[in-house]
């Protein structure tokens, strides 16, 4: 990899992301990367907009992503992830979760969803059902972030490979909730 | 070993690997998973760990520790700084006994700071003391360690100043090895009022002694491998001097720019390194100072130019923000003014998506709270906030804020409104909140004969930061069963008469009494108690 590989990992407040960027560090590490990453905390936190930082490569310097210059916009949340367009230039691809958190003066659903296809096109923009698809099969929607990671991995949008996926998950993840984040990432494989 | 830490957490192993027994500290964002990391691990790693009440007590509690012989770590967010000030300031006098690190974390940009954005590097020109900077994760590790090493030596405290970027990056940390302990030391307080009064006249000798161990610290500054030069100097026109993450910022802009000027980056803030900066400065026409927030070393470093007599320009909140963060495209388009580099970028079209603003979660009993108040005031009701979840008051779809200051402010200011106008006022506060601040300005709402009426939001926890128990939760930060200690009870012993505890999921009880409340002479307090929603949610999983 010649340059850094830059990911805007982006949602609302209790989705799940510094977990989900945490994994993704440890696998950075497990695969020999240096590792960045930026998150915010507190107030952000509670119900608005959360916008992660995160980078891997040879090595890193800045924390933040400049404008323009984003590999991949993950994004949990689809209001969020258009919001974050703005890291993006014409190569960058969207893996978005076809999931909205309704908000007091956001735009309607299918506003954002026409913007979205408009500005980043067919060939970028990968729009998927995690959320319904953990619901259905898991009963638990909050993991639409590991599914996501698992449909990164699968289709090689990101470089990473599932063994170090998976090997960061049980590095980081409490025994309790293994089983089930490990479920959530071997969907995509079933 | 290499682990991926947040910078929070390099700031405790390095606590650790210098064999720190006792943390004491006020949750704070973006500082607050220093102290959570200490209460998961105290018991295991031998060490004692705290949530004090507020940060004044937290400092004077590690002052304590440090005086009885052991090593202690002090941690809170940048307006702990202005609490703990009256503390502080002394404690540089009196210097301390085992050595003490105190972290102070800022947040340039304000992303969980209501009240201001401090700059608290300002403080060690206050107190004198010794500041340190760091830019990452490593360094957060390695200037913990280096700041207990400079304590010991120096018999001061250091502070290690942070900011949102540093606290709440995550990197690979190399960690040294360290021993294992698992009983806590036990210290042994030994008289010495000499060090430890701060009295006139040994007071006056007592700042002597200080600024002579001050000058002693510049001189190991400017040793210190902590402020390190980067490239070739002799070969440029322009430098750069810059610390924090915006060295970070700094090398990312340059690699984009195809540029590699000599950059400074100073690890030390206070004292500076005048003869390093001398040597550096000296070699260039013009030096950029690139810094986050104040201009605080660009002033510095400009006078230690004039006082040398070097002909050089010194540029920085010039050309850069006063306001907000740094990031390296905005140090990236100063630099290319500065060198003529051209550089593009092509980035999608944006398209403007309405703010979100933080809200009250799913389940939250201020939804209950909030609508039932602002339907029951008369107009014209005048509404304090106050720091917490509750300042979500002042958002949409409630916006019933009328002022926000710092920690239990609602209860001053609320006072002085009602003392000067005829209008009702309803001031709102937290449990947490009540217990860091709020409760002198009730004591003096009852003294001064004011009669607002206050509103505390007892959720159960301390929420805001990521859920710290406080003392109104029967539990402490190492969890153990503590007294839980009951805003009625302390209301009442304050002597407010009109006190009264409920569930704000019972609407008909909660609008009658704002309703009985706002038509009485004396002040009231009722206490909305009702736990907090993920803090429920989290104990049924």
């Amino acid at each position: 990899m010649k340059k850094d590989f830059n990911i805007i990992m982006t949602g609302v407040g209790g989705q799940g992301l510094i977990t989900l960027v945490s994994i993704i560090d440890e696998a950075g590490l497990i695969e020999g990367y240096d590792v960045r990453s930026s998150e915010l905390h507190g107030l952000s936190q509670r119900g608005g907009s959360v916008e992660i930082h995160i980078k891997f490569g040879q090595k890193v310097n800045s924390p933040l992503i400049s404008k323009g210059t984003a590999d991949l916009i993950l994004g949990l949340e689809i209001s969020e992830s258009l919001r974050s367009s703005v890291f993006a230039g014409s190569k960058t691809k969207f893996l978005i979760n076809n999931h909205s958190v309704v908000y007091l003066g956001g735009l309607p659903v299918d506003d954002v969803l026409t913007s979205l296809q408009k500005l980043v096109g067919k060939d970028n923009l990968y729009l998927v059902e995690a959320s319904k698809v953990c619901q259905e099969k898991l009963d638990k929607e909050v993991l639409s972030g590991v599914y996501l990671l698992s449909y990164a991995v699968s289709k090689k949008i990101i470089p990473l490979s599932k063994e170090s996926v998976i090997k960061a998950m049980e590095n980081l993840i409490p025994e309790k909730y293994l089983e089930l984040n490990k479920k959530a990432f071997q969907l995509i494989y079933d | 070993m290499k682990k991926v830490l947040l910078g929070n957490e390099a700031i405790v192993q390095g606590a650790l690997k210098s064999g720190v027994d006792f943390v004491s500290g006020y949750p704070g964002c973006p500082s607050a998973e220093i102290g959570d990391e200490f209460g998961r691990i105290a018991e295991k790693e031998g060490v004692y760990a705290e949530w004090s009440i507020n940060e004044k007590v937290a400092l004077e509690a590690s002052i304590g520790a440090s005086f009885s012989g052991l090593k202690s770590l002090v941690n809170m967010k940048s307006f702990g700084a202005n609490v703990c000030s009256d503390s502080l300031l002394p404690l540089a006098y009196t210097g301390i006994k085992a050595p003490m690190v105190i972290i102070i974390a800022d947040d340039p940009s304000c992303y969980s700071s209501a009240q201001s954005e401090q700059d608290s590097r300002g403080f060690a020109y206050l107190s004198h003391l010794p500041m340190l900077e760091p830019a990452d994760p490593q360094e957060c590790y390695d200037f913990t360690i280096l700041a207990f090493e400079m304590s010991e030596k120096f018999k001061l405290p250091v502070i290690l100043r942070t900011t949102t970027r540093v606290n709440h990056q995550r990197a690979i940390v190399q960690l040294e090895e360290r021993e294992n302990r698992t009983n806590r030391n036990v210290g042994q307080f030994v008289k010495n009022p000499h060090q430890f009064c701060t009295m006139p006249p040994r007071v006056l000798e007592m700042k002597k002694e200080l600024l002579e161990k001050i000058n002693k610290i510049e001189s190991f500054s400017e040793k210190s491998k902590a402020n390190k030069i980067n490239g070739k100097v002799n070969s440029a026109k322009i430098g750069i001097i810059t610390s924090g993450v915006s060295y970070l910022h700094t090398i990312s802009a340059q690699n984009d720019l195809g540029l590699n000027l000599p950059i400074l980056k100073l690890g030390f803030f206070h004292p500076l390194p005048k003869k390093k900066i001398i040597n550096f400065v000296k070699n260039f026409k013009k030096v950029l100072i690139a810094e986050e927030v104040e201009g605080y070393l660009q002033k510095e470093i400009a006078a230690i130019c004039k006082e040398e007599n070097i002909k050089v320009e010194i540029l920085g909140k010039d050309l850069l923000p006063e306001i907000g963060e740094l990031n390296s495209e905005i140090i990236r388009d100063t630099l290319a003014k500065l060198t003529g580099k051209k550089y593009k970028i092509e980035n999608l079209k944006t398209i403007v998506t309405p703010k979100r603003y933080p809200r009250l979660c799913e389940g939250c009993p201020y939804w209950n709270i909030f609508p039932i108040i602002k339907r029951i005031a008369p107009e014209n009701t005048v509404f304090g906030g106050d720091i917490g979840c509750n300042m979500i008051a002042g958002l949409p779809p409630h916006n019933m804020q009328d002022y926000l200051f710092s920690m239990g402010a609602s209860m001053g200011i609320s006072h002085g409104v009602k003392k000067s106008t005829t209008q009702k006022v309803i001031s709102i506060i937290g449990d947490g909140t009540f217990f860091h601040a709020g409760i002198s300005g009730l004591i003096n709402t009852i003294y001064n004969k004011s009669n607002p009426l206050i509103i505390v939001c007892d959720n159960r926890i301390t929420a805001m930061t990521g859920h710290q128990q406080n003392p109104g939760t029967g539990k402490n930060l190492m969890g153990e069963d503590v007294i839980e200690i009951k805003i009625e009870e302390v209301a009442r012993a304050c002597g407010v008469k009109n006190v009264k505890t409920l569930d704000p999921i019972n609407k008909e009880e909660m609008e009658n009494t704002v309703k009985e409340f706002l038509e009485k002479d004396d002040v009231s307090v009722i206490i909305c108690k009702r736990i907090c929603a993920i803090l429920a949610r989290r104990q049924k999983q």
